[in-house]
């Protein structure tokens, strides 16, 4: 592999990584904090990818369509929490595994009656719609290059408020021993209330910024959903900044193993996760 | 007399099918200390838990300052101003000290903030000296200070201490009796729950024993203390 070929699929490693980082962060706060096992959280990608092909084609620009989305996705995430999964909280996993995998069918029936089974494409944004030559024949999208960034800005964000806020210190807290912090009078429904919302629509939005890269088509969301478990798994469930190196590992194999062994690229992924947790069945960074 | 804290009205709950407590009656007045007493297993713990929420009572009332708050959720009954500090601590592990005090930080029930970090800092030079370390990095006593210091942080007009010395050297129980005493005297009620009869019945004024899920005897400390027996019967090992 020459140089050129390696920077490429090293951008495409991150870029990829840093994707999955945004759905994989709100799978292991909802898995670490609320203890709820969501097979839907795919879904939410799926719901952020057909929110960006329905608004942007409504408002002519994928900008416009991730500025609306967002909102809506808080919104329906919000909702979502109260009428739902609340009831979950002190269920066991066998309720919580029934109920999100009806979702999933529930939310791709809707999908095939409001939007249709087609494949459909999303444009890439006309100020995003170019390339960096790297040799004669090589060159490297620059929007590949925007999501990486977008997704670095969300991560430092997501740093700053879980680290340095006291929302981030109560969701920190929540994660070691809920029971706790509702001791202290802090209003626990609202903070899980808030960080489904945000998870909502953090894989909603690592939908839309997917959408002119991968296309936007029925059972999206699935693949994601399995391969943003083996994130959670490897990072250590809880952990978000074991999901950010969890999700990089995941992008730089994935990403590599079809390049080098393509005969096998189905399995690298399982294979690193295996070895991972043999490694450390905790996961990475689970906390001591 | 001073207004009624808390007060649980003929509390039955249970554990599955083992029924825990038989009917208690409780009652907690503003700036008044209760030990709570009696031998393992004897209900103590699954009391304060059912009049926080934490556990469901399956009959019987809770009334936070006169209101029934039977079905309140236990976030709901602590910002009434009620502190709990559970046995085993619970400190989050994830935090620094710094953050455990200040994630809980907020003013009493009446707006006042007497608490203040660094008030805490004062009443317990010790976590001073730990602010930044993590919470899993700290002793037991340092442990339990610092819950303590981050029940103080909610202003509360109630502090409920469950075995607060529990597997603590003798020197760093001694040094939690004096920062209780202290707390006792700015006016803060307390239910303090202690294996250690004679500190607990010297801090508070009233004295209440559990045996098998039923109060046996309801006095002030004195009364206790004059009746050797009693100890000796329901609290004797």
């Amino acid at each position: 592999m020459d140089f050129a070929s390696f920077l490429i699929q090293t951008l495409n490693s991150l870029q990829y990584g840093l994707l999955l980082f945004l759905v994989a962060s709100g799978l292991t706060l909802v898995f670490g904090i609320m203890g709820i096992i969501n097979l839907a959280h795919g879904s939410f990608y799926m719901v952020g990818a057909y929110l960006a092909f329905v608004l942007s084609s409504a408002t002519g620009s994928l900008v416009m369509a991730i500025v609306l989305g967002i909102p809506l996705a808080l919104v329906f995430g919000a909702i979502l929490e109260w009428a739902l999964f609340s009831h979950l909280y002190k269920r066991d996993h066998l309720e919580q595994v029934l109920l999100t995998y009806g979702l999933i069918l529930i939310f791709e029936q809707l999908r095939s009656l409001l939007v249709g089974d087609d494949v459909h494409g999303v444009a890439i944004p006309a100020f995003l719609d170019a390339s960096i030559q790297l040799t004669e024949v090589m060159s490297y999208p620059v929007y590949r290059l925007a999501i990486s960034a977008v997704c670095v800005a969300l991560a430092v964000a997501l740093y700053y408020v879980i680290q340095r806020t006291r929302l981030g210190m109560m969701i920190r807290a929540g994660n070691d021993d809920r029971s706790m912090v509702e001791s202290l009078g802090i209003n626990i429904d609202m903070i899980y209330r808030v960080v489904f919302a945000l998870g909502v629509a953090l894989a909603a939005l690592a939908g839309m910024l997917a959408a002119p890269i991968s296309s936007v088509f029925p059972n999206m969301g699935s693949q994601v959903l399995i391969i943003s478990f083996v994130i959670v798994v490897i990072g250590g469930i809880g952990s978000v900044w074991g999901a950010l190196v969890a999700a990089l590992i995941v992008g730089f194999a994935d990403t590599f193993g079809k390049v080098l062994i393509p005969e096998l690229s189905g399995i690298v992924v399982y294979v690193v996760m295996a070895v991972v947790l043999l490694w450390r069945p905790e996961g990475i960074l689970k906390k001591g | 007399m001073s207004n009624m804290l808390l007060e649980a009205k003929e509390i039955h709950t249970y554990y599955g099918a083992s029924h825990i407590l038989h009917g208690i009656d409780f009652n907690i007045r503003e700036g008044e200390g209760i030990a709570l007493m009696g031998r393992n297993g004897m209900g103590k713990s699954t009391l304060i838990k059912s009049m926080l929420g934490l556990v469901r009572p399956r009959h019987g009332r809770v009334l936070v300052r006169g209101d029934d708050r039977s079905r309140a959720r236990t976030w709901q009954i602590a910002q009434q101003g009620i502190a709990y500090v559970p046995e085993g601590r619970g400190i989050f592990k994830s935090l620094s000290v710094r953050e455990n005090l200040l994630m809980s930080a907020r003013a009493g029930v009446d707006g006042r903030r007497e608490w203040t970090f660094d008030r805490v800092m004062e009443t317990f030079p010790r976590l001073g000296e730990r602010i930044g370390n993590g919470g899993w990095q700290l002793s037991g006593g340092e442990q339990q200070m610092l819950t303590i210091g981050r029940a103080l942080m909610t202003n509360p007009d109630l502090l409920i201490l469950d075995e607060a010395t529990e597997g603590l050297a003798p020197l760093i129980a001694m040094e939690i009796w004096r920062i209780v005493k202290e707390i006792r005297k700015t006016g803060i009620a307390t239910v303090i729950v202690d294996k250690n009869h004679g500190a607990v019945t010297s801090i508070c004024d009233r004295a209440m024993i559990l045996v098998k899920g039923q109060v046996v005897f309801d006095g002030s400390s004195d009364e206790t203390r004059a009746q050797p027996e009693l100890i000796q019967t329901h609290l004797g090992v």
